[in-house]
């Protein structure tokens, strides 16, 4: 087996992980304290990469255009949660779901209509998009060390926030008793806003971050954000810290299964039939690793300890 | 009002029986493949208010149902002429093909599935039907992302010639009214019953002594059989299979038929999925980018209808628990 490779992809398994916390981590906090089911929350990482693509080619300066677009995507998700999910919260899950769908068909063809219907690139500045040397002779892309650093950094402002500051404790009260908090003086609207907007913030960041990676186009937030949901049912919904490590064992299990699957199985079955089975069987691991895990789990691996 | 409501059904179901004359009439044989097209979908509805509406387990994978009975048709014809397996093109053998093999990913995936709640189970679904999406998108023989076109419709022996659009679409009707039957068949047996308990308060239901997984287990492949046979028409209906039809958007859409006519009544899908096809087949004659005024007509008709169209034709009762 080859050592650098391995290493590559376990590096590029925690950069997708990075990206999928970041999404995850503003999906199970809307959830586990609004009780809200979110599907449009790939709607708002959509934004934030449409964002980061425009505010890159007018300021002309990617780093510039981080710092715009992130806060931009809060804007939106601000105003989407005032107008429209604010009401949903009392509503049954079921309902959630229906108006959040109803979002992302609102939000594809207003991306569509506003950006066109081609992708756009996001070019990196030179200092991001040169090579980095992790080890002697190992060569990196530097831009996904610097995806991985963001994301790491965030999520340990997250878990200060969450857990020393006052609006972390309010955050906390919240997941555990909604109506208490409100009973004692605490503006629930303003804070739930104020979380929806956290939210959509890490969820523009991400998109942000993928901009450079991925195509920035209409729909890119769909596919990643069923691999969010896998994400917080893993890690137990409502929980942050069981967001952070299921995305990194996500990311890494799928992005290291999909190249190296197709050895593995070349040891036990014959070439032919590991390179026809490979591909659909290294998409499933995942859903294969989440059905295990809800067997033995059904409440995730760090369920919230109550509710 | 509920003299009105059964009027009114017998009205639709009465001008949907007359669609393929009317639209022969017309010279517009478009009407024939669009009403289908509703037909097929009500089916795929039918089978996921069963366990949506009855139940009170809201699957959001349901697609991926239609998607398996659609691929038995694709797969039987792709071997029919590629490797010259002539009862493969029957569809003696592809309709049972696609409700076993509908039934038996449906008893998989309920079974892990069921063992969760609430929005875990929606998760858990979605997150099932995204993987048999992506194993339809991997698998290279059968068209991979392109999926497959049908050499040709299924066989019947003489029996039954599926070729014209109107055979077609009275196939459809009588499947879509034998599924009427037997999903009122099922509700109102004990079977049905225990469901319809298990959906208002599992913990009383077992008290009084009924093992509910196995009765929802049992409903959830009931109800995914019914979306396999609606696959096995869509397929029939479009001569093509392709991923798409199991994309988590197309479970999104049937949620949204069940939701629009009105959740646990036996006409809701129906009444749903012909409103839906109507509603898009009008927006999107009128602008290409239909989805941008119907994404916020679906958050109005959550926020407003509740009970969906069905419940605006019932007399008001008090608001259940």
């Amino acid at each position: 087996m080859n050592w650098i490779l391995l290493l590559e992809q376990v590096l590029n398994g925690v950069q997708l992980g990075v990206l999928l916390f970041l999404l995850a981590a503003g999906l199970t906090l809307v959830f586990g304290i609004m009780d809200l089911v979110n599907l449009a929350h790939g709607s708002l990482y959509m934004v934030g990469a449409y964002f980061a693509a425009t505010f890159t080619s007018w300021t002309g300066s990617f780093v510039l255009a981080i710092f715009l677009a992130v806060p931009a995507t809060l804007l939106v998700g601000v105003v989407v949660e005032v107008i429209c999910l604010r009401t949903l919260y009392q509503r049954n899950h079921l309902d959630q779901v229906l108006a959040t769908f109803g979002l992302i068909l609102f939000f594809n063809e207003a991306v569509r209509l506003v950006w066109g219907p081609a992708g756009l690139d996001v070019p990196l500045p030179d200092f991001l998009n040169s090579n980095f040397e992790i080890l002697p002779g190992v060569p990196y892309p530097t831009y996904r060390v610097m995806i991985i650093a963001t994301g790491i950094a965030v999520a340990l402002g997250l878990y200060f926030l969450v857990a020393k500051t006052r609006i972390g404790m309010l955050i906390r009260a919240g997941a555990t008793n909604r109506e208490m908090v409100g009973a004692l003086g605490v503006d629930i609207k303003l804070l739930y806003t104020l979380i929806f907007g956290l939210g959509a913030a890490l969820a523009g960041l991400a998109g942000v971050m993928a901009g450079p990676i991925f195509t920035v186009e209409t729909g890119m937030g769909e596919g990643i954000l069923i691999l969010a949901f896998v994400v917080i049912v893993i890690g137990g919904i409502g929980s942050v810290r069981g967001a952070f490590v299921a995305a990194l064992i996500v990311g890494l299990i799928d992005t290291v299964g999909r190249s190296f699957l197709p050895d593995i199985l070349g040891l036990v079955l014959s070439n032919q039939y590991a390179d026809t089975a490979a591909p659909a069987l290294s998409s499933m691991l995942i859903y294969l690793l989440m059905a295990t895990i809800l067997a033995f789990r059904p409440a995730g691996l760090f369920p919230p300890s109550n509710g | 009002m509920a003299r009105l409501r059964i009027v009114l059904l017998i009205g639709l179901l009465a001008s949907l029986a007359l669609v393929p004359p009317i639209a022969t009439w017309l010279d517009e044989p478009f009407y024939i493949v669009l009403f289908s097209r509703m037909l097929i979908l009500a089916i795929g509805a039918i089978g996921l208010n069963l366990v949506m509406g009855y139940g009170g387990m809201v699957s959001f994978g349901h697609a991926a149902f239609v998607g398996i009975g659609a691929y038995m048709v694709g797969i039987g014809s792709f071997h029919s002429i590629e490797d010259g397996i002539d009862w493969m093109a029957s569809g003696f053998f592809q309709l049972p093909a696609a409700i076993f093999v509908s039934a038996f990913f449906a008893l998989i995936i309920g079974a892990i599935s069921l063992r969760t709640k609430g929005v875990y189970f929606i998760m858990i679904t979605l997150a099932f039907s995204q993987m048999l999406y992506f194993v339809a998108v991997g698998v290279e023989i059968y068209g991979a992302d392109d999926g497959l076109s049908l050499y040709g419709r299924s066989e019947f022996a003489g029996l039954l010639d599926l070729n014209s659009d109107s055979a077609m679409y009275y196939v459809n009707f009588v499947t879509l009214g034998i599924c009427l039957y037997a999903v009122h068949r099922i509700i109102n047996s004990r079977f049905g019953l225990a469901i319809q308990g298990a959906r208002s308060n599992e913990r009383r239901m077992q008290a009084i002594g009924f093992p509910t997984f196995p009765y929802r287990l049992a409903g959830f492949v009931i109800s995914g059989v019914i979306c396999g046979i609606a696959g096995f028409l869509l397929a029939n209906q479009t001569d093509f299979v392709s991923p798409d039809m199991m994309h988590w958007t197309r479970s999104g859409d049937l949620i949204i038929m069940v939701v629009l006519g009105g959740m646990g009544t036996l006409f809701g899908p129906l009444v749903g999925a012909v409103a839906f096809l109507l509603v898009e087949e009008i927006l999107s004659s009128i602008t290409i980018s239909w989805q941008l005024y119907f994404g916020p007509l679906l958050i109005l008709v959550v926020l407003f209808a509740r009970g969906g169209i069905d419940g605006l034709l019932r007399p008001r009762q008090r608001a259940d628990g």
